[in-house]
């Protein structure tokens, strides 16, 4: 029977293991240092919140793995030896695999700023670093002020969570406005306010010089580089970003760029060896895609196309269209297809932004200014629905379409206040149009006639 | 794990802690509770009306500003902090202090209505005395341990539905939701019973007088509802009395079908129903504690179905001891109303089978099937031997320990007094037989679903902590699949909690309602396709 060895617990390597297991009788094993059942790393922040207990966010029973033959094994794996098929853990232990996955996600950034391995600075990436902050964080008196460093979608949930503790936040973003590296001008302008609306100290432009140390090693203050200013805290959180966690194999001889390089069947140069996840680094990037992913769903997607590999159904990893969610604190977020920022975006690339009057809700429409095709939608405090937006972008639909058919993708519950007609009245004025906007169909959601 | 004891860590601090005003209303709230605790051990308050009415709007008021100054000055927005920090909402110390108490208030109030101050044949004492003036006011009738039973219930609703109303001020369906639940409350459970009482006697009513009847409590959740005195009191108080009794077989026959197939069982347990009514808003702080594992599953299927099969039992035996056998003198005999109830079972389990076998689980069928043929078996016992009790058992037992282990034990002890440590819905998950037979038809005949959006899903665990039921939401969600479970209530709470948008409760097309494909979004289109082969 084949040994089918998975480097990390995390959604990549256990999508893995579960689809070889529904398509086959190998023998699974899954290797991993930072728990013993896999969990949902997207929700470490309720934790740490009382949303729910650590038990909650795993998504299975513990029964699951053993009645599914998943065999699970607690250690790091410190050493690859590819031509003998070996894998070394925890510096002594050997083990041998058939075909070996590797789905070691990321690790935090940290870029040599001084202080960084003070006590008290910490990433929040792993189920210790959420231990960790119990520590250096458990309440408002222990944690007088936190230092947020990094202005992405972790700093955020970071911010929110010592927020609801009344821990006073500092948070210090690199980027003239928040994440305006993503996103287009108007939203980060509204989630700029929301930040501040819920009492934290944003700091936009400004960058970190140094972490000051007191005299037990542990974090005083910090010093912001662009003005010189010392902030007193007691806790500063590193969340400028995450880079594959591929340590561990660079003296493997398997291939490595940021991360571990992969062609389209998420191979690696040496042969039985596959990476997946966070930790894969595509030798061209698929579309519009970074080549590296660090992304819930990316893990998830990989996860499955490796099993097909892996069981005799050699197939390519072939995304479909580009979503994504997230939640600024109050304000939930989902994208479909593609909507750069400023900073990024194409030439023919158009925005058509609508903000509501009072509320912070608000959607960008992105389209191609000559052929007038839809490209992408970001909303902010109104969900979509994925299966319709992912079937416009299939038939390539223009946006006067989708203006008109907006109501279509709604998504939020029931007797929620609708915005479509708001919507195409600005849409109209903007571009000289008449679009009157379609009343809901179920005939055309669900595709039924 | 971590060794990091995060109690101590957050002994009085936010989002444990409360602030000054709301200690202050917390005061306030229990002096309220005091009056009521002061007169159950007979101290005597000469004016009772002034009294009764402090009492109540000291609880009132202090629920009130308690939850105004927990939500007003936060921003619209799930309020969850801390829910597994206080002891109160996560089976702590608090916790277990209110399961007792409230377990015991049940059981006094069910078993030693007595020590509440009820006396049968003179003038009430206690803490029901103090409600005498109220109950008169309302049906002219002195109270009872019931009377105040149903004005507390409705106080809590009231109350805690507008502090839920506040926690979710950002969500229009709980909004409209919990104002519906209040009402129905209110006016049908509360007022209009009280004032249909008035009635008794009157000419209208032919000078017959009509049993107690909240309108919106449908056989079997109201199990005795055909029972012979009622029967007997609906049909001598004329033609209202008729009517009120075609109405109640209507309900559970023609209204309840109609409106789960329209939009799921929701429209009655989170938008009528007062024992729906009452977890939803009082109970509404320990929804996360009920069970998810697939176990605890597995024993609700069996219990709430055996409740079902005991209830159906207990009605046909009860409404069958007092029927007549001589067709010339009422249509309806022992005999046709056997034959009745076994065509309709039969009907209904051969839809089942023919129809909608592959939509449920192995173990379901089975128990279809046994439970069938038990009750198809007793029925025939009675045919073939002759025999003047049906199943075995005379009826009056069968009635009294329904009423014992079911109506009270299970619906009131255990459901509304247990709420702090097996959750709010223990009842309705487990106990109630119209939630049960509403579920068996939402699974297998209705338009409402919820809807997994694509491949949103980031298996985070909000949606399945907080469902009340004890539905595991994320096993599906993050497969892609729309959740269509028998026992979902649908109040929405899964939806609200979600922090990727993932869930909408909605009502469509049968077609392709339930996905037993796994339909992920985002992946390659070929590769679903494989993936969903089975
Ligand atoms: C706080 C936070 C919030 C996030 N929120 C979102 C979100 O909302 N949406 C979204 O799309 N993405 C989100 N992400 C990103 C997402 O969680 C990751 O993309 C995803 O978890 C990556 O999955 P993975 O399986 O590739 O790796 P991981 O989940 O990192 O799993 C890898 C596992 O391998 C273990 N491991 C590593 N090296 C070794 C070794 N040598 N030996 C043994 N074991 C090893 C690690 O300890 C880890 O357990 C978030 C991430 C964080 C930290
Ligand atoms: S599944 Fe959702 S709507 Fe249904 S009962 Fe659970 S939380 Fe409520
Ligand atoms: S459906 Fe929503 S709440 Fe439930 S696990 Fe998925 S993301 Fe979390």
């Amino acid at each position: 029977m084949e040994n089918i060895v998975i480097i990390g617990n995390g959604i990549a390597g256990v999508t893995a293991a579960r689809h070889i297991r529904k398509l086959s009788n190998k023998r699974i094993i899954i290797i991993s240092g930072e728990t013993d059942y896999f969990f949902s790393r997207t929700a470490l922040m309720y934790v740490y919140m009382g949303h729910m207990k650590f038990e909650h966010i795993q998504p299975y029973e513990d029964w699951f793995w053993e009645k599914n033959r998943i065999e699970l094994m607690r250690g790091f794996v410190t050493q690859v030896i590819t031509e003998n098929k070996q894998l070394v853990v925890d510096g002594s232990r050997s083990l041998h695999y058939d075909k070996l996955i590797i789905a070691t996600g990321s690790k935090p950034n940290k870029f040599g700023w001084p202080g960084q391995d003070l006590h008290g600075v910490q990433g929040l990436y792993s189920k210790q670093d959420l231990d960790l902050l119990e520590t250096n964080a458990p309440n408002k008196d222990v944690c007088k002020r936190a230092v947020i460093v990094g202005g992405g979608l972790i700093g955020i949930e970071l911010a929110e969570m010592l927020r609801s503790r009344d821990i006073p936040v500092t948070f210090l973003v690199r980027e003239s406005s928040f994440w305006n590296g993503v996103l287009p001008e108007g939203e980060s302008q509204m989630i700029n306010e929301h930040i501040s609306e819920h009492h934290i100290d944003l700091r936009l432009s400004s960058n970190l010089k140094e972490i000051v140390s007191d005299e037990n090693g542990k974090v005083k203050s910090i010093i912001v580089a662009e003005t010189g200013e010392e902030i007193t805290c007691d806790m500063v959180g590193l969340t400028a970003g995450v880079s594959p966690n591929i340590d561990f194999l660079k003296e493997s001889g398997i291939e490595l760029g940021r991360g571990v390089k992969v062609n389209r069947f998420l191979e690696t140069n040496v042969e039985d060896v596959y990476a997946i996840g966070d930790c894969a680094e595509q030798h061209q990037a698929i579309g519009n895609r970074r080549p590296i992913e660090a992304v819930w769903y990316t893990g998830r997607m990989m996860g499955e196309t490796v099993a097909q590999t892996i069981c005799g159904n050699k197939i390519e990893y072939r995304p479909g269209h580009w979503f994504n969610s997230a939640k600024f604190l109050d304000i939930e977020y989902q994208t479909y297809g593609w909507v750069f920022s400023e900073r990024s975006k194409k030439e023919y690339e158009k925005h058509f932004h609508w903000r509501h009057a009072t509320e912070k809700v608000c959607i960008t429409v992105a389209f191609d200014k000559d052929s007038r095709a839809f490209l992408g939608i970001n909303t902010f405090g109104i969900r979509m629905r994925h299966e319709v937006f992912d079937r416009w972008l299939t038939e390539k639909k223009d946006v006067d379409y989708v203006v008109e058919h907006l109501i279509d993708a709604n998504f939020d519950p029931e007797f929620y206040k609708n915005y479509e007609a708001e919507i195409a009245d600005k849409f109209n004025t903007e571009y000289g149009k008449s679009i009157v906007p379609k009343k809901k169909s179920l005939k055309r959601i669900f595709q039924t006639s | 794990m971590s060794t990091y004891d995060r109690s101590m860590a957050l002994t009085g601090q936010p989002p444990k802690s409360l602030n000054r005003h709301q200690k202050i209303a917390t005061l306030i709230g229990m002096f309220g509770l005091t009056i009521m605790l002061l007169a159950m051990f007979n101290v005597s308050f000469p004016q009772k009306g002034l009294w009764l009415s402090i009492s109540l709007a000291a609880i009132f008021t202090g629920t009130l500003w308690f939850s105004w100054e927990a939500y007003s000055h936060k921003l619209p927005g799930i309020k969850n902090d801390g829910v597994w920090f206080k002891s109160i909402s996560s089976r702590g110390f608090w916790g277990w202090i209110a399961g007792i108490a409230l377990t015991g208030f049940y059981i006094v109030l069910y078993f030693y209505p007595e020590y509440l101050g009820l006396v049968r044949d003179g003038d009430n004492k206690g803490v029901i005395a103090l409600f005498d003036p109220l109950s008169k006011a309302l049906s002219g009738n002195p109270a009872s341990q019931w009377f105040v039973y149903g004005t507390l219930y409705t106080v809590a609703i009231l109350a805690f539905g507008i502090k839920f109303m506040w926690k979710y001020r950002h969500n229009r369906y709980e909004r409209i939701r919990t104002m519906s639940v209040m009402f129905f409350q209110t006016a049908f459970a509360f007022i209009i019973p009280e004032v249909m009482a008035r009635l008794n006697g009157d000419k209208i009513l032919n000078g017959g007088s009509l049993p107690y009847y909240d309108l919106k409590n449908v056989w079997p959740l109201n199990y005795y509802n055909f029972e012979g005195y009622r029967i007997k009191a609906f049909l001598s108080s004329g033609d209202i009395g008729f009517a009120l009794l075609i109405f109640g077989i209507l309900s559970i026959f023609v209204i309840t079908p109609i409106l789960t197939y329209k939009y799921g069982k929701r429209w009655y347990c989170s938008w009528v129903c007062g024992c729906g009514g009452l977890a939803e808003t009082a109970g509404d702080s320990f929804r996360q504690l009920s069970d998810k594992s697939l176990k605890a599953w597995k024993i609700e299927r069996w219990v709430v179905h055996s409740v079902v099969v005991f209830v159906t039992l207990m009605t046909t035996a009860v409404v069958y001891s007092y029927l007549g056998t001589d067709t010339s003198k009422y249509w309806l005999t022992k005999s046709t109303f056997l034959i009745g109830v076994a065509s309709l079972l039969t009907l209904v389990f051969a839809w089942v089978m023919l129809f909608k076998r592959e939509q449920l689980q192995k173990d379901a069928q089975y128990g279809a099937i046994g439970y069938f043929v038990i009750i198809m078996a007793l029925i025939g016992m009675h045919f073939f031997s002759g025999d003047g009790n049906v199943f075995l058992f005379k009826s009056e037992t069968l009635r009294k320990s329904y009423s014992f282990l079911i109506g009270s034990i299970f619906s009131g002890v255990i459901g509304t007094g247990f709420y702090p440590i097996f959750g709010n819905r223990v009842w309705c998950r487990f106990g109630c037989p119209m939630a049960a037979i509403l579920g068996f038809q939402q699974r297998l005949f209705s338009r409402f679903r919820i809807t997994t959006n694509g491949g949103q899903c980031i298996s985070c665990g909000n949606c399945s902590t907080y469902c009340e039921m004890g539905i595991d939401v994320r096993a599906y969600a993050q497969k892609g699949e729309n959740i269509v479970r028998s026992s979902c209530v649908g109040c929405g709470i899964c939806s609200a909690v979600c922090p990727r948008g993932v869930l909408k409760l909605e009502n469509g097309p049968l077609k392709g309602r339930i996905d037993s494909n796994q339909v992920l979004l985002g992946n390659d289109v070929d590769l679903m396709s494989l993936v969903n082969q089975k």
